[in-house]
């Protein structure tokens, strides 16, 4: 499939039908986002409070079991930086 | 051999509805057009229609429930009137974007207020720019066969779009006439059983409704709006299609006594009738007038206008809903801007006529027409004019 910004309005399917499932999954969220979480390992007690309340499912599990956010998909609303219980996150602007 | 039946003009919409196998029905009661949905509700509680008849709590479920079982890859079927469409607006332009092919029967109704039950075109003029076919039958045999006719073309994989069958409220809801009822038959031969294109279906998932950022929602549009203009000639096919079958062949726009006319008439609807009455009354007193009905508003035939109106130079155009503060009724405007291109388009008078019920009877149509060239003769032919209302 076309990049979004290049489909002409021949390419759109009748009824604008999206034929391959859970293509969702390529929409780059990450786009909004001004704001980035940023984790500090020293106050981060590996609960998992921010994976299971983030809203976007855009927070996984490192090998070493702290948490990053997938900056694909993470919007930067700073969820989890407010329902961390110790702190450990913090947003940082995109231009750092 | 089909039979000839003198029927309430809704049993005749209702049996086409019933030959043409629908498999969901969604309805919403509302006068005048009640009486389909009464009919239909008994047909599938007698075993006579084997559909899913599912009542809702409101037109706007109404459409909503047939948006459903429409892209689940039922043939679907509803009707309401006036408010009723109001009401169910917001899910009416969903269903012609996600081009889901829903047969409707509007009923038409004017709107409120004041409250009024009685017949114009104000509820199907609040829907003009939805994107559904929209067709206007003349009495009760039309509207059966432009109602089987509708499914046909609606579900044909060329144009895939909803279809609103036009029919005026108690002028034809709720008269009786003689009606040729097709037998189950013929009805089988001329209308495949539905083959959805897409369809809801778990082992094949696809996703129906997205939405579209501004970086594409232009061309989803445009490509709406091709498709609308392109159902134009399946149309005029599957029209062709059943005057072969049945000996009516309907047309996007039809003329009565238009061979040497000076002035025609411009009607949707029943008033087609009432003014064939009225132009051979007219052609008898020698006055070159004849008749031109639009039966097709959407896609509008522009080709066939063009050609129906050559030679013409007055067209007198019976609107029957208002556009408040704008250039003239919907009909009227649409035709004058029909006509922009041509070098010598006919003059265009316009009248508000039969809002909600009022009568207007073949003398009416005598006193439009003198009153159109005395507007003529002293250059007043702007805007419009609200025949016969108490000054």
């Amino acid at each position: 499939m076309k990049p979004v910004d290049q489909m002409t309005w021949k390419d759109l399917n009748v009824g604008c039908v999206i034929t391959e499932a859970g293509n969702a999954a390529e929409y780059k969220s990450g786009d909004w986002r001004s704001m980035r979480p940023v984790w500090d390992k020293e106050r981060c007690i590996q609960c998992g409070v921010c994976y299971i309340f983030c809203p976007d499912a855009a927070i996984y599990k490192t090998e070493d079991n702290y948490f990053e956010a997938d900056l694909y998909y993470c919007k930067g609303c700073g969820i989890c930086v407010k329902e961390c219980v110790t702190g450990a996150i913090r947003l940082v602007e995109e231009e750092e | 051999m089909p039979k000839r039946v003198g029927m309430e003009v809704s049993i005749g919409a209702s049996e086409a509805v019933r030959l043409a196998n629908v498999d969901a029905i969604a309805a919403y009661p509302i006068t005048p057009q009640t009486h389909i949905v009464e009919h239909l509700s008994e047909f599938v509680a007698n075993g006579e229609l084997d559909a899913e008849f599912i009542p809702v709590e409101s037109e706007h479920s109404a459409m909503s429930v047939c948006c459903g079982t429409s892209a689940a890859g039922a043939r679907t079927f509803t009707c309401t009137s006036s408010q009723g469409l109001a009401l169910m607006s917001e899910i009416v332009f969903i269903a012609s974007a996600m081009q889901l092919p829903i047969v409707m029967i509007l009923a038409n109704r004017s709107l409120s207020g004041p409250l009024s039950i009685w017949n114009d075109h104000t509820d199907v003029m609040l829907v003009r720019d939805c994107g559904w076919i929209q067709a206007f039958g003349e009495n009760g045999q039309e509207i059966f066969d432009l109602t089987l006719c509708a499914f046909k073309i609606a579900e044909d994989h060329r144009v895939l779009l909803p279809f609103m069958v036009n029919m005026d409220g108690f002028i034809l809801s709720h008269v009786i006439e003689p009606i040729e009822i097709l037998d189950q038959e013929t009805v089988d031969s001329f209308l495949p059983v539905y083959n959805p294109l897409y369809r809801l279906d778990p082992d094949n998932p696809v996703t129906m409704g997205a939405f579209a950022m501004p970086d594409l929602y232009t061309e989803t549009k445009k490509a709406q709006d091709e498709r609308l203009k392109a159902s134009l000639p399946v149309i005029e096919e599957i029209w062709e299609e059943y005057g072969k079958l049945t000996g009516r062949t309907y047309h996007p726009v039809e003329t009565y006594k238009a061979e040497g006319a000076k002035t025609l008439f411009v009607t949707m609807g029943s008033f087609g009738e009432t003014a064939s009455t009225a132009v051979d009354a007219m052609r008898e007193d020698g006055e070159p007038v004849g008749l031109c009905k639009i039966r097709l508003w959407r896609p509008f035939p522009f080709q066939a206008f063009h050609e129906a109106v050559k030679g013409v130079e007055t067209l007198i155009v019976i609107d029957r809903a208002t556009s408040y503060g704008g250039p003239g009724g919907p009909v009227a405007a649409e035709i004058r801007s029909a006509l922009y291109t041509l070098d010598t388009p006919p003059k265009v008078v316009d009248f508000i006529a039969g809002l909600a019920g009022r009568d207007v009877a073949p003398g009416d149509y005598k006193a439009m027409y003198h009153r159109a060239q005395e507007k003529i003769a002293s250059g007043d032919i702007a805007g419009y004019e609200i025949y016969g209302v108490r000054d």
